[in-house]
């Protein structure tokens, strides 16, 4: 490893403002979407809004975009886990409660 | 071995376990994105609750998301988001040599925090009159669906976690701030300022999801 501190990678200043309205402008729309009574589609344009947020978060604010691989990996395997749990409770609340439960 | 610790102006000096400076600043980092790794799992498992429950009542949580006021939600994710950028100017200062800067900055966000939690507070205390209180305290006599408490047992579980997340941030945040004042960093060593910033944008990023999910889908 480079033991240089210098190479440490610095996001220029405009890259944060432009990121920050970036993320105004998605919270904006998110309201805007909101308000527009989308029905069914409501839920998932939300999430995608907030998706593409937290990435953008995550690659910028969080300096993800210029981190070892292995930090990578270290965050990207709780989401694993958490889409884990998520797709183990969906199946077996789903294809069991409507049969035989009186929730 | 190189001990590289001489080439740098700055007062801090690695601890001899490490090999190099660069190496205790991955290795501390490292060590907070384990943590960060925690923090997803632990509001990982109530998001997925969350969406489970949703499933199943999704009239009921719609009446719940309609007692929120989404202006207060819309203010509070540009207060927080406006405190992630302030957070991540603080260590682009110190990493471009103007650590000056990164006080300022930091008592902007931790300025956002407050104001966070003051919004928060409004939010909370207009429930409680109302008589929509957490769990079995739940005493509000309007519910059209019976199990509205569930509704709002999730808002007060998951923002009342999120906000112990800003005091908590909060309180990192000052702690660092009164070391930059001290000017205990420079552009050679700015750990703590990086890893309480990794926790400050994770607590924006949980909101980021809390809002359309709590506020605006119900």
């Amino acid at each position: 490893m480079d033991s240089n501190h210098s190479t440490h990678h610095v996001v220029p200043a405009k890259v944060f403002a432009l990121v920050l309205g970036f993320l105004l402008v998605m919270t904006f729309l998110t309201v805007i979407f909101h308000n527009m009574h989308l029905g069914a589609l409501a839920a998932p344009v939300a999430f995608i809004i907030a998706t593409t947020k937290a990435v953008v978060v995550m690659a910028y604010f969080m300096h993800m975009k210029y981190d070892t691989l292995i930090n990578k990996i270290i965050f990207g395997t709780a989401f694993f886990f958490v889409a884990l749990l998520c797709i183990f409770c969906v199946l077996d609340i789903f294809t069991r409660i409507p049969v035989q439960s009186t929730l | 071995m190189s001990t590289d610790n001489t080439a740098h102006a700055g007062k801090h000096h690695f601890a001899h376990h490490f090999k190099s400076a660069e190496h205790e600043y991955e290795a501390s980092k490292q060590g907070i994105w384990l943590f960060m790794a925690t923090e997803i799992l632990m509001f990982g498992a109530i998001f997925v609750a969350y969406g489970i429950f949703h499933a199943l009542y999704p009239d009921m949580f719609a009446e719940g998301a309609s007692h929120l006021d989404w202006k207060m939600g819309f203010i509070n994710t540009c207060v927080l988001l406006l405190s992630s950028y302030t957070m991540a100017m603080a260590i682009q200062s110190l990493q471009s040599k103007q650590g000056k800067k990164a006080v300022p900055y930091l008592a902007v966000t931790i300025l956002c925090g407050a104001i966070f939690m003051v919004i928060k507070y409004f939010e909370y205390t207009h429930k409680f009159h109302m008589g929509i209180y957490p769990g079995k305290w739940f005493q509000y006599e309007g519910a059209q669906h019976s199990n509205l408490a569930l509704y709002f047992s999730f808002y007060f579980v998951m923002s009342g976690l999120h906000g112990i997340h800003v005091l908590i941030g909060m309180s990192l945040i000052t702690w660092v701030m009164i070391r930059a004042m001290r000017g205990d960093f420079d552009e050679h060593y700015y750990t703590p300022v990086e890893g309480v910033g990794l926790f400050w944008h994770i607590v924006d990023l949980i909101w980021i999801y809390l809002f359309p999910i709590l506020y605006l889908i119900g």
